[in-house]
């Protein structure tokens, strides 16, 4: 399984495209929503929140569609389910690869960012925790996305469509934290809950996605 | 497992996109045998081999085997472009939890080529790496899909000498196969008479015979 990450790793690193594309997304949210909001502080810092949580979503979910379908097409995906591995591993396994390749980036770009949006300085510890935190269910639950859209022709409307309800929790508890914490308000309790939402879903959805691939694969 | 049989199916019906298309297959794949599965185009050699894979359930009856003795070689090489044809089989050997892949190298004469990036092979040198794969992969009974398409002579020749090492070493093979595959002594199996025939199809046919 280590062999599966390091290999989606080096994947996403030589085809180039994959890596840098969340990251460039999250950038230009926050680099154009000060142009199209105005540049008053006031304003921003009460937006910066929501505008942060909601960029690395999206971000996250740029990348998604090609989680499964590229081993799909090349039949690596085939070859991966006659391995001795189980592939509820392989399902962890590249939604792990794919948090590292898109969901850390944001993690590390987000509090530079939040400098361009003027979110407040109590909000900065928070929002890296919170996007920790948060992020990995993005990907987890990405994962069980692809995996149900694995085998159509561009299956990448229906994944969005699919995957956009799953992540609304995981958003409105983590654009709450910070929105708490900017404001100089205790946010442990949404802390907790963002928590849990990642730890049920990583727990849960491998196997839904497994199961699905199982499905598709027929 | 009894006997000498690395893989043994009974009364098999197997289905593709929702239509049973073969139907009472009974076989036994013997250690030290390769099978060759021999049919028209579209009469389920694919199929029977993705089913016997466990990547798609049976309609009907039993494939018994040992757990993890198969390795599947498909259509689809499963090979990533922008890896070196080093990097390709090191993933597959650490997946099958091995590490030595030189021997697969030399067996499929890849070694001059294993730091060129596999979308720079041919069409046969890809071919030669999926086999390869099937050496890491270090399992007994293969199920080969067309394996010899695109090799030349000399490669062919080289595919029939791993495939009889690996029967040697009490290994088994089943392969699906039109061409000349460098195996003359193997048995093979005609799927034809476990079409499962279907009447309106026939009927149809015949209209317009």
């Amino acid at each position: 399984m280590i062999a599966l990450v390091g290999r989606d790793l080096r994947l996403a690193l030589r085809s180039g495209g994959g890596f840098g594309l969340g990251l460039a997304f999250y950038l230009l949210v926050a680099v154009l929503v000060p142009l199209g909001v105005g540049p008053a502080p006031a304003t921003l810092a009460a937006i910066a929140p929501g505008i942060l949580w909601v960029g690395a979503l999206l971000a996250c979910l740029l990348s998604l569609d090609r989680l499964f379908a590229l081993d799909a097409e090349d039949g690596s995906l085939d070859l991966l389910a006659t391995a001795p591995i189980p592939l509820e591993g392989v399902v962890a396994a590249k939604a792990l690869a794919h948090w590292l390749t898109s969901g850390l980036p944001l993690v590390l770009a987000a509090p530079v960012l939040g400098l361009l949006l003027h979110l407040p300085p109590p909000g900065y510890g928070p929002l890296v925790l919170s996007l920790l935190v948060g992020t990995p269910a993005l990907s987890v639950i990405g994962a069980f996305g692809a995996a149900l859209t694995v085998g159509l022709k561009r299956g990448g409307l229906l994944l969005s469509l699919l995957v956009l309800p799953l992540y609304v929790p995981t958003l409105i508890f983590g654009a709450e934290i910070v929105k708490r914490a900017a404001a100089g308000l205790d946010s442990a309790a949404p802390m907790l809950l963002l928590a849990g939402t990642t730890a049920g879903a990583a727990a849960i959805l491998p196997f839904a996605a497994a199961a699905a691939i199982r499905i598709n694969l027929r | 497992m009894t006997g000498g049989a690395a893989l043994r199916v009974t009364d098999l019906a197997c289905a593709r996109g929702g239509v049973t298309v073969l139907d009472g297959l009974t076989f036994d794949l013997l250690r030290g045998q390769a099978l060759v599965l021999r049919g028209p185009n579209g009469i389920g050699k694919t199929t029977l081999l993705r089913t016997l894979a466990g990547l798609q359930p049976p309609i009907r009856g039993q494939i018994s085997l040992p757990p993890e003795s198969l390795a599947y070689a498909g259509h689809a090489e499963g090979v990533k472009a922008v890896l070196t044809v080093e990097e390709n089989l090191r993933f597959w050997a650490a997946i099958h939890g091995h590490r030595d892949i030189e021997a697969a190298l030399r067996a499929m004469e890849l070694a001059p080529f294993r730091d060129r990036q596999a979308r720079y092979l041919s069409a046969g040198q890809r071919r030669r790496l999926a086999l390869a794969r099937m050496l890491v992969a270090a399992r007994p009974v293969w199920l080969l899909d067309e394996p010899a398409v695109s090799l030349d002579a000399a490669s062919v020749a080289g595919f029939a000498r791993v495939v009889t090492a690996h029967l040697a070493a009490g290994g088994a093979a089943l392969i699906a196969a039109h061409g000349d595959i460098g195996l003359p002594g193997a048995p093979t199996l005609e799927l034809a008479p476990y079409r499962l025939t279907r009447a309106p199809r026939g009927a149809f046919d015949e209209a317009f015979g």
